[in-house]
């Protein structure tokens, strides 16, 4: 589904330039599921950017279901992205002046979906998460672990194959974390492929396989139980 | 996008900056007022004028003695006379067949008294068809009725000023008044005009125009009113009348004719350059507005730009990015302009209100040029905010808390 062959990010800060990503050679199949993990710095979210389409490679060769996308036009990119890539950031990023339903609706709304099939979806997902109630709540209305559970219907409801989570937990108690975590897992339960940045050792070993990043380059790569 | 999906997110992204929004409104709508304002001042200025005119008769053709346009050929010597337009001149032209109404006039002042109160005025000689041609109101009595216009009957019509100082409160009607060194009976007293062109009707002394001109002891007419019948016959008059009195006058073609149409254009020219003067200087407010729009688009780039960063990370393309945020400016800068059409409509009727005489009222292709012009600088400022919106990188974009 997902392969990475050679691919390098270098940064130019003045003078210097930094070396993110070193030679990652990398092949995803559908329905893993990945923790990432490393030091701080080491360049784990620079590859989720990669691999979500936020960021293009300085050198490599990234095929997303057998597609070469590192040629593709930012229109292109963006209907791949839209249709195939969900995103769960550290700090949720919900758009304040919208309700949840609405937060929830905003990829369906950017496409161009009609609003009675966006309320149907939109209804649905949000009984997955257990906020049904809440729907009509602006984000400052929810608590931290109910908005990231927007966040992750927001990402799911466009039905991609690809999760990428960023620390999803990073800003939660280890309460609401938990809940988070198995809303993520219960979606790679159904085949989706989940990739989760973390510092958390105890999530990097819940997850099938556990990729360690140092400086750039992948230390370790283990399958695990 | 849906239509009404972006017309539904341009809103609530507007509501969601509530004083940014009101900042915008209130600037467009004042360039947009502005706009309305002062051109429906100029424009009731000109139509003002115009209505002035036009209540007279647009048919209208004065003529003169004296020659005013030069034809070459030495130029007239230093305090010749032009020759005489008289009383007689003025009747024959009463025979052209244009000719609805003729009225000649003769100027003059001249002291008029009752008893011991007395005071100068402008003595109009003048017969009773110049009550038709200026549309003249009486208020009391009848107009001058000199059947024969060579005739000098002993009566006038006194303006409204000139009744009340010489008579206060009681009757004037029937009264006999001195002029000059000449008695006369008041028939009429003026009312108050509504067409007054300038010329203070209420300080005037209306006479038989032979009687003037025995009292002035002259022997030329200060000018001739011509009302013309129609107005497609007003150039075939005036030729007519130049010809008639160059043949009483031994050939010379010694009078100037005028058609009041000539002043009244000029008159529009210059009121309408006016108003297109000062709605050009009110479309300044409007680009005003417009660069305003673009600041604050600018800041709201900066303000949001996690939330690009997000609809990015959506799947939003550029483009729509772009379409996003120039429809926020578009909305901005067309509710302002729609707010500011009310408030300067409602300007212009108070202004009418307040001076009922003057039709004041913007005219339509100042309100549409407003709102297009409105309409116009607020995507074009806004254009630069929404491309710098659409090329923001989302991995730094996401990365701000
Ligand atoms: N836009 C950028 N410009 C310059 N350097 C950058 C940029 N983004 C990342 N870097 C550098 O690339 C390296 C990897 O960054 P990255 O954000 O991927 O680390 P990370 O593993 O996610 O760290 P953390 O665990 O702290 O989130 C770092 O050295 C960082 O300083
Ligand atoms: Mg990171």
């Amino acid at each position: 589904m997902i392969r990475l062959e050679g691919i390098c990010r270098d940064f130019a800060v003045g003078e210097q330039t930094v070396h993110a990503l070193r030679r990652i050679n990398l092949s995803v199949h559908s329905g893993e599921y990945i923790a990432v993990m490393g030091p701080s710095g080491s360049g784990k979210s620079t590859l989720l950017n990669i691999i979500g389409l936020l960021d293009r490679p300085t050198a490599g060769v990234f095929l997303l279901a057998d597609q070469d996308v590192t040629g593709l036009s930012d229109n292109e990119i963006a209907s791949v992205r839209r249709d195939q890539i969900g995103f769960v950031f550290q700090f949720f990023h919900l758009v304040p002046r919208l309700s949840a339903a609405e937060n929830i609706a905003l990829p369906m709304t950017l496409a161009g979906v009609q609003p009675t099939e966006r309320k149907r979806r939109v209804t649905a997902v949000l009984a997955e998460i257990g906020l049904a109630e809440r729907s009509h709540h602006r984000p400052d209305q929810l608590s931290g672990g109910q908005r990231q559970r927007v966040a992750i219907a927001r990402a799911m409801v466009m039905e991609p194959s690809i999760i990428l989570a960023d620390e999803p937990t990073g800003n939660l108690d280890s309460k609401s974390g938990q809940d988070v975590l198995r809303i993520l897992e219960r979606l790679n339960d159904q085949g989706i492929i989940l990739i989760i940045v973390t510092h958390n050792a105890e999530i990097g070993d819940r997850a099938r396989r556990s990729i360690r990043i140092v400086d750039g380059a992948i230390e370790s790569d283990v399958q695990q139980r | 996008m849906i239509v009404t999906d972006v017309i539904a997110f341009t809103v609530r992204s507007l509501q969601g900056f509530r004083l940014r929004t009101a900042l915008m409104l209130v600037a467009m709508a004042i360039g947009v007022a502005a706009v309305i304002v002062l051109t429906a001042l100029g424009e009731g200025a000109r139509r003002f004028v115009a209505d002035q005119f036009s209540a007279l008769g647009t048919h209208l053709l004065i003529v003169l003695p004296g020659r005013s346009e030069t034809t070459g050929g030495p130029p007239p010597l230093l305090g010749e006379t032009p020759r005489n337009l008289t009383l007689d001149d003025a009747l024959a032209l009463r025979r052209l067949a244009g000719v609805r109404r003729v009225a000649p006039i003769s100027l003059g002042n001249a002291d008029i008294s009752v008893g011991r109160r007395q005071r100068e005025v402008l003595i109009v000689g003048t017969n009773e068809e110049y009550q038709h041609v200026r549309q003249l109101l009486i208020g009391q009595g009848r107009f001058l009725a000199t059947p024969d216009p060579r005739r000098l009957s002993p009566e006038c019509v006194l303006g409204t000023e000139v009744r009340r100082e010489l008579f206060g409160p009681t009757l004037a009607l029937g009264r006999w008044v001195r002029l000059g060194e000449r008695r006369c009976r008041v028939v009429g007293v003026l009312g108050t005009q509504q067409h007054s062109l300038g010329v203070a009707m209420d300080e005037i002394v209306l006479v038989p125009v032979a009687f003037a001109l025995t009292l002035f002891n002259k022997e030329s007419l200060f000018r001739v009113l011509v009302e013309v019948r129609s107005r497609d016959r007003v150039k075939q008059t005036e030729q007519g009348i130049r010809d008639l009195i160059r043949a009483r006058h031994d050939g010379e073609d010694d009078v100037t004719v005028i058609a009041q149409d000539a002043v009244l254009a000029t008159f529009d020219k210059v009121l309408r350059a006016l108003t297109f003067a000062v709605a050009g200087i009110a479309a300044i407010a409007l680009a005003v507005a417009g660069v305003l729009i673009m600041n604050v688009m600018l800041i709201a780039v900066t303000q949001r730009t996690a939330e690009i960063g997000l609809l990015k990370a959506l799947g939003a393309p550029a483009r729509q990015i772009t379409m996003l945020f120039v429809s926020e400016a578009a909305a901005l800068s067309l509710t302002g302009a729609v707010v500011g059409l009310a408030v300067g409509q409602l300007g212009s009727w108070i202004m009418a209100r307040t001076y009922p005489d003057v039709p004041i009222g913007a005219p339509a292709w100042a309100v549409w040029a407003a709102l297009g012009v409105a309409l116009a600088t607020g995507i074009l400022f806004g254009i630069l905010p929404a491309r710098r919106a659409a090329r923001l990188d989302p991995v730094s974009a996401l990365s701000r808390r």
